[in-house]
Protein backbone atom coordinates (compact mmCIF):
# COMPACT_ATOMS: atom_id res chain seq x y z
CA UNK A 1 0.00 0.00 0.00
CA UNK A 2 2.92 1.68 0.62
CA UNK A 3 4.21 1.72 -2.66
CA UNK A 4 0.94 2.62 -4.56
CA UNK A 5 0.77 5.63 -2.60
CA UNK A 6 4.32 6.65 -3.20
CA UNK A 7 3.42 5.96 -7.31
CA UNK A 8 0.50 7.50 -7.09
CA UNK A 9 1.86 10.79 -5.39
CA UNK A 10 4.62 11.13 -7.53
CA UNK A 11 2.35 9.94 -11.04
CA UNK A 12 1.82 13.03 -13.66
CA UNK A 13 -0.36 11.20 -15.36
CA UNK A 14 -4.12 11.07 -14.70
CA UNK A 15 -4.97 7.60 -16.08
CA UNK A 16 -2.60 6.28 -13.96
CA UNK A 17 -3.21 7.82 -11.33
CA UNK A 18 -6.94 6.41 -11.52
CA UNK A 19 -5.80 2.62 -11.65
CA UNK A 20 -3.39 3.24 -8.71
CA UNK A 21 -6.33 4.49 -7.04
CA UNK A 22 -8.16 1.09 -7.85
CA UNK A 23 -5.06 -0.89 -7.02
CA UNK A 24 -5.18 1.08 -3.57
CA UNK A 25 -8.78 -0.19 -2.73
CA UNK A 26 -8.19 -3.47 -3.50
CA UNK A 27 -5.56 -3.59 -1.09
CA UNK A 28 -7.68 -2.03 1.42
CA UNK A 29 -10.23 -4.43 0.67
CA UNK A 30 -8.19 -7.16 1.72
CA UNK A 31 -6.80 -5.22 4.65
CA UNK A 32 -10.82 -4.89 5.67
CA UNK A 33 -10.88 -9.12 5.09
CA UNK A 34 -8.02 -8.86 7.16
CA UNK A 35 -9.73 -7.11 10.38
CA UNK A 36 -12.80 -9.61 9.93
CA UNK A 37 -14.62 -7.08 8.58
CA UNK A 38 -15.95 -8.68 4.93
CA UNK A 39 -19.42 -6.32 4.92
CA UNK A 40 -17.18 -3.18 4.50
CA UNK A 41 -14.54 -5.00 2.63
CA UNK A 42 -17.15 -5.54 -0.26
CA UNK A 43 -18.22 -2.42 -0.03
CA UNK A 44 -14.77 -1.19 -0.63
CA UNK A 45 -13.55 -3.48 -3.53
CA UNK A 46 -17.31 -2.50 -5.16
CA UNK A 47 -17.40 1.08 -4.82
CA UNK A 48 -13.65 2.06 -4.32
CA UNK A 49 -12.06 -0.12 -6.57
CA UNK A 50 -15.05 -0.71 -9.09
CA UNK A 51 -17.52 2.26 -9.10
CA UNK A 52 -14.77 5.20 -8.37
CA UNK A 53 -12.74 4.14 -10.62
CA UNK A 54 -15.31 3.98 -13.59
CA UNK A 55 -16.76 7.28 -12.94
CA UNK A 56 -13.14 8.45 -12.76
CA UNK A 57 -12.19 7.46 -15.72
CA UNK A 58 -15.35 8.56 -17.27
CA UNK A 59 -14.33 12.14 -15.90
CA UNK A 60 -11.10 11.59 -17.54
CA UNK A 61 -12.51 11.26 -20.84
CA UNK A 62 -14.23 14.43 -20.67
CA UNK A 63 -10.76 16.59 -20.14
CA UNK A 64 -7.15 16.27 -20.86
CA UNK A 65 -5.40 12.84 -18.83
CA UNK A 66 -2.06 15.11 -17.99
CA UNK A 67 -1.64 16.94 -14.62
CA UNK A 68 -1.40 20.68 -14.82
CA UNK A 69 1.92 21.55 -13.55
CA UNK A 70 0.88 23.70 -10.30
CA UNK A 71 1.33 27.49 -10.37
CA UNK A 72 1.44 28.22 -6.72
CA UNK A 73 4.26 27.02 -4.31
CA UNK A 74 3.73 23.63 -2.66
CA UNK A 75 4.42 24.48 0.55
CA UNK A 76 1.11 25.92 2.05
CA UNK A 77 -0.64 22.74 0.61
CA UNK A 78 1.78 20.53 2.15
CA UNK A 79 1.78 22.11 5.62
CA UNK A 80 -2.20 21.84 5.90
CA UNK A 81 -1.95 18.30 5.02
CA UNK A 82 0.78 17.78 7.59
CA UNK A 83 -1.20 19.79 10.08
CA UNK A 84 -4.37 18.01 9.36
CA UNK A 85 -2.54 14.58 9.60
CA UNK A 86 -1.03 15.45 13.02
CA UNK A 87 -3.98 16.32 14.43
CA UNK A 88 -5.59 13.29 13.78
CA UNK A 89 -2.60 10.68 14.46
CA UNK A 90 -2.77 12.84 18.13
CA UNK A 91 -6.95 12.05 18.23
CA UNK A 92 -5.92 8.65 17.88
CA UNK A 93 -3.71 8.81 20.86
CA UNK A 94 -6.86 8.58 23.20
CA UNK A 95 -8.22 5.68 21.28
CA UNK A 96 -8.03 2.23 23.63
CA UNK A 97 -5.47 -0.20 21.84
CA UNK A 98 -6.94 -1.81 19.31
CA UNK A 99 -9.53 -5.01 20.38
CA UNK A 100 -9.04 -3.54 24.01
CA UNK A 101 -12.28 -5.83 25.33
CA UNK A 102 -12.80 -2.91 27.81
CA UNK A 103 -12.76 -0.53 25.60
CA UNK A 104 -16.29 1.23 25.88
CA UNK A 105 -17.56 0.05 22.98
CA UNK A 106 -17.53 -3.09 23.57
CA UNK A 107 -19.06 -2.74 26.63
CA UNK A 108 -22.18 -0.17 26.10
CA UNK A 109 -24.59 -2.19 23.33
CA UNK A 110 -22.20 -4.23 21.13
CA UNK A 111 -23.04 -6.82 24.17
CA UNK A 112 -26.59 -7.15 23.29
CA UNK A 113 -26.16 -6.70 19.80
CA UNK A 114 -24.05 -9.73 19.89
CA UNK A 115 -25.56 -11.81 22.45
CA UNK A 116 -29.58 -10.89 21.89
CA UNK A 117 -29.64 -10.43 18.01
CA UNK A 118 -30.23 -13.84 16.80
CA UNK A 119 -33.06 -14.42 19.20
CA UNK A 120 -34.47 -10.92 18.86
CA UNK A 121 -34.59 -10.54 14.78
CA UNK A 122 -34.05 -14.38 13.95
CA UNK A 123 -31.20 -13.05 11.04
CA UNK A 124 -27.50 -14.33 11.80
CA UNK A 125 -25.22 -11.55 10.52
CA UNK A 126 -25.06 -9.05 13.47
CA UNK A 127 -24.23 -6.39 10.80
CA UNK A 128 -27.26 -6.67 8.43
CA UNK A 129 -29.24 -6.79 12.10
CA UNK A 130 -28.03 -3.64 13.01
CA UNK A 131 -27.83 -1.62 10.40
CA UNK A 132 -31.49 -2.83 8.92
CA UNK A 133 -33.36 -3.34 12.55
CA UNK A 134 -31.67 -1.69 15.48
CA UNK A 135 -30.28 1.20 13.24
CA UNK A 136 -33.27 1.39 10.51
CA UNK A 137 -33.25 5.25 11.07
CA UNK A 138 -29.59 5.96 10.72
CA UNK A 139 -29.64 3.85 7.48
CA UNK A 140 -32.82 5.45 6.26
CA UNK A 141 -30.89 8.59 6.83
CA UNK A 142 -27.77 7.00 4.70
CA UNK A 143 -30.14 5.97 1.78
CA UNK A 144 -31.76 9.86 1.55
CA UNK A 145 -27.95 11.07 1.58
CA UNK A 146 -27.65 8.26 -1.33
CA UNK A 147 -30.67 9.28 -2.74
CA UNK A 148 -29.90 13.27 -2.11
CA UNK A 149 -26.27 12.77 -3.76
CA UNK A 150 -28.00 11.85 -7.29
CA UNK A 151 -30.81 13.98 -7.43
CA UNK A 152 -27.81 16.63 -7.06
CA UNK A 153 -26.10 15.00 -10.03
CA UNK A 154 -29.46 15.24 -12.04
CA UNK A 155 -29.65 19.11 -10.99
CA UNK A 156 -26.03 20.34 -11.76
CA UNK A 157 -25.54 18.77 -15.42
CA UNK A 158 -28.86 18.93 -16.63
CA UNK A 159 -29.64 22.47 -15.92
CA UNK A 160 -25.94 23.45 -17.76
CA UNK A 161 -27.94 21.33 -21.03
CA UNK A 162 -30.66 23.82 -20.94
CA UNK A 163 -28.80 26.84 -20.17
CA UNK A 164 -26.59 25.81 -23.00
CA UNK A 165 -29.56 25.00 -25.42
CA UNK A 166 -31.36 28.14 -23.86
CA UNK A 167 -28.02 30.09 -25.22
CA UNK A 168 -27.97 30.57 -29.23
CA UNK A 169 -31.68 31.64 -29.33
CA UNK B 1 -14.85 -1.67 -27.98
CA UNK B 2 -17.70 -2.32 -29.87
CA UNK B 3 -16.40 -3.88 -32.78
CA UNK B 4 -13.84 -6.77 -30.35
CA UNK B 5 -15.73 -9.92 -30.61
CA UNK B 6 -13.76 -11.55 -27.35
CA UNK B 7 -14.89 -8.39 -25.03
CA UNK B 8 -18.67 -8.91 -26.35
CA UNK B 9 -18.65 -12.82 -25.56
CA UNK B 10 -17.65 -12.48 -22.35
CA UNK B 11 -19.15 -9.41 -21.01
CA UNK B 12 -22.72 -11.30 -22.70
CA UNK B 13 -21.42 -14.15 -20.57
CA UNK B 14 -20.28 -12.73 -17.38
CA UNK B 15 -23.85 -10.59 -17.22
CA UNK B 16 -26.37 -13.23 -16.01
CA UNK B 17 -23.70 -14.32 -13.26
CA UNK B 18 -23.25 -10.68 -11.79
CA UNK B 19 -26.53 -10.43 -11.47
CA UNK B 20 -26.97 -13.50 -9.78
CA UNK B 21 -24.43 -12.88 -7.52
CA UNK B 22 -26.31 -9.55 -7.39
CA UNK B 23 -29.12 -11.10 -5.93
CA UNK B 24 -27.65 -13.80 -4.02
CA UNK B 25 -25.41 -10.90 -2.46
CA UNK B 26 -28.88 -9.53 -1.47
CA UNK B 27 -30.61 -12.09 0.08
CA UNK B 28 -28.30 -13.89 1.79
CA UNK B 29 -27.09 -11.10 3.03
CA UNK B 30 -28.94 -12.12 6.33
CA UNK B 31 -26.57 -15.00 6.71
CA UNK B 32 -23.31 -13.77 5.16
CA UNK B 33 -21.68 -10.57 4.33
CA UNK B 34 -23.39 -8.63 2.07
CA UNK B 35 -26.75 -6.43 1.70
CA UNK B 36 -28.05 -3.88 0.12
CA UNK B 37 -25.68 -1.65 -0.78
CA UNK B 38 -23.35 -3.81 -2.00
CA UNK B 39 -25.65 -5.77 -4.28
CA UNK B 40 -27.51 -2.37 -5.51
CA UNK B 41 -23.45 -1.51 -6.71
CA UNK B 42 -23.14 -4.63 -8.26
CA UNK B 43 -26.07 -5.18 -10.23
CA UNK B 44 -25.21 -1.22 -11.16
CA UNK B 45 -21.39 -2.54 -11.95
CA UNK B 46 -23.33 -5.11 -14.56
CA UNK B 47 -25.36 -2.49 -16.41
CA UNK B 48 -21.85 0.01 -16.51
CA UNK B 49 -19.95 -2.93 -18.11
CA UNK B 50 -22.93 -3.87 -20.55
CA UNK B 51 -22.17 0.30 -21.33
CA UNK B 52 -18.92 0.40 -21.91
CA UNK B 53 -18.84 -2.84 -24.22
CA UNK B 54 -21.72 -2.29 -26.04
CA UNK B 55 -22.14 1.24 -26.14
CA UNK B 56 -23.88 4.06 -23.78
CA UNK B 57 -27.37 4.09 -26.28
CA UNK B 58 -27.53 0.14 -25.94
CA UNK B 59 -27.73 0.37 -22.06
CA UNK B 60 -30.08 3.29 -22.39
CA UNK B 61 -32.40 1.59 -24.25
CA UNK B 62 -32.16 -1.41 -22.04
CA UNK B 63 -32.62 0.39 -19.00
CA UNK B 64 -34.39 4.05 -19.96
CA UNK B 65 -33.59 6.91 -18.13
CA UNK B 66 -37.22 7.15 -16.61
CA UNK B 67 -36.79 3.87 -15.25
CA UNK B 68 -33.36 4.88 -13.13
CA UNK B 69 -34.90 7.93 -12.17
CA UNK B 70 -37.44 5.93 -10.77
CA UNK B 71 -35.36 3.95 -9.14
CA UNK B 72 -33.54 6.72 -7.53
CA UNK B 73 -36.62 8.01 -5.24
CA UNK B 74 -38.78 4.30 -5.45
CA UNK B 75 -35.85 3.12 -2.84
CA UNK B 76 -36.29 5.99 -0.49
CA UNK B 77 -40.29 5.22 -0.11
CA UNK B 78 -40.14 1.97 -0.48
CA UNK B 79 -37.46 1.91 2.74
CA UNK B 80 -40.05 4.65 4.34
CA UNK B 81 -42.81 2.67 2.92
CA UNK B 82 -41.90 -0.18 5.34
CA UNK B 83 -41.59 2.59 8.15
CA UNK B 84 -45.00 3.94 7.29
CA UNK B 85 -46.19 -0.17 7.28
CA UNK B 86 -45.15 -0.37 11.03
CA UNK B 87 -46.99 3.06 12.03
CA UNK B 88 -50.34 1.85 10.57
CA UNK B 89 -50.24 -1.56 12.14
CA UNK B 90 -49.69 0.11 15.45
CA UNK B 91 -46.42 0.47 16.29
CA UNK B 92 -43.50 2.58 16.19
CA UNK B 93 -42.01 4.38 12.79
CA UNK B 94 -39.42 1.69 11.47
CA UNK B 95 -40.68 -1.00 14.14
CA UNK B 96 -40.63 -4.35 12.35
CA UNK B 97 -42.43 -6.03 15.05
CA UNK B 98 -45.87 -5.92 14.31
CA UNK B 99 -45.64 -6.67 10.26
CA UNK B 100 -46.33 -10.39 11.06
CA UNK B 101 -48.14 -12.28 13.58
CA UNK B 102 -44.99 -13.44 15.40
CA UNK B 103 -42.14 -10.56 16.21
CA UNK B 104 -38.97 -12.88 14.83
CA UNK B 105 -40.99 -13.36 11.39
CA UNK B 106 -41.96 -9.27 11.46
CA UNK B 107 -38.10 -8.57 11.78
CA UNK B 108 -37.26 -10.83 8.68
CA UNK B 109 -39.93 -9.43 6.76
CA UNK B 110 -38.68 -5.85 7.57
CA UNK B 111 -35.04 -6.08 7.04
CA UNK B 112 -36.01 -7.65 3.46
CA UNK B 113 -38.23 -5.08 2.33
CA UNK B 114 -35.74 -2.65 3.80
CA UNK B 115 -32.96 -4.00 1.99
CA UNK B 116 -34.37 -4.02 -0.94
CA UNK B 117 -34.83 -0.10 -0.60
CA UNK B 118 -31.19 0.08 -0.25
CA UNK B 119 -30.25 -1.57 -3.26
CA UNK B 120 -32.78 0.21 -5.17
CA UNK B 121 -31.96 3.20 -4.69
CA UNK B 122 -28.11 2.50 -4.46
CA UNK B 123 -28.30 1.23 -8.16
CA UNK B 124 -30.35 3.62 -9.62
CA UNK B 125 -28.04 6.89 -8.26
CA UNK B 126 -24.74 4.56 -9.51
CA UNK B 127 -26.48 4.47 -13.14
CA UNK B 128 -27.57 8.01 -13.04
CA UNK B 129 -24.40 9.66 -12.01
CA UNK B 130 -22.39 7.13 -14.91
CA UNK B 131 -24.99 7.61 -17.20
CA UNK B 132 -24.56 11.44 -16.75
CA UNK B 133 -21.13 11.66 -16.90
CA UNK B 134 -20.53 9.54 -19.73
CA UNK B 135 -23.46 10.80 -21.84
CA UNK B 136 -22.23 14.87 -20.95
CA UNK B 137 -19.13 14.45 -23.76
CA UNK B 138 -21.04 13.47 -26.73
CA UNK B 139 -24.66 14.72 -26.08
CA UNK B 140 -25.43 16.99 -28.89
CA UNK B 141 -25.53 20.70 -27.10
Amino acid sequence: MAITVIVLVRSRNLFSVVVMGGIYSFLMATVLVALDAPDVAMTEASVGAGMSTVLLLSALYLCRSEEAKSLRGLWLPLAVAVTTGGMLVFGTLDLPAFSDPAAPIHTHVAPRYLNDALRETGVPNVVTDVLASYRGFDTLGEVTVVFTAGAGVIALLRRRRNRKQAGPQ
Amino acid sequence: MRHDLVLRVIAKLMMPFTLLFALYVQFHGDFGPGGGFQAGVIAAAMVILYALIYGLDQARKALPDWLVETMLAGGVLLYAGVGMAGLMLGGNFLDYFVLHADPVQGQHRGIFWVEAGVAVTVSGVMLKIFYMFAGRGRDPE
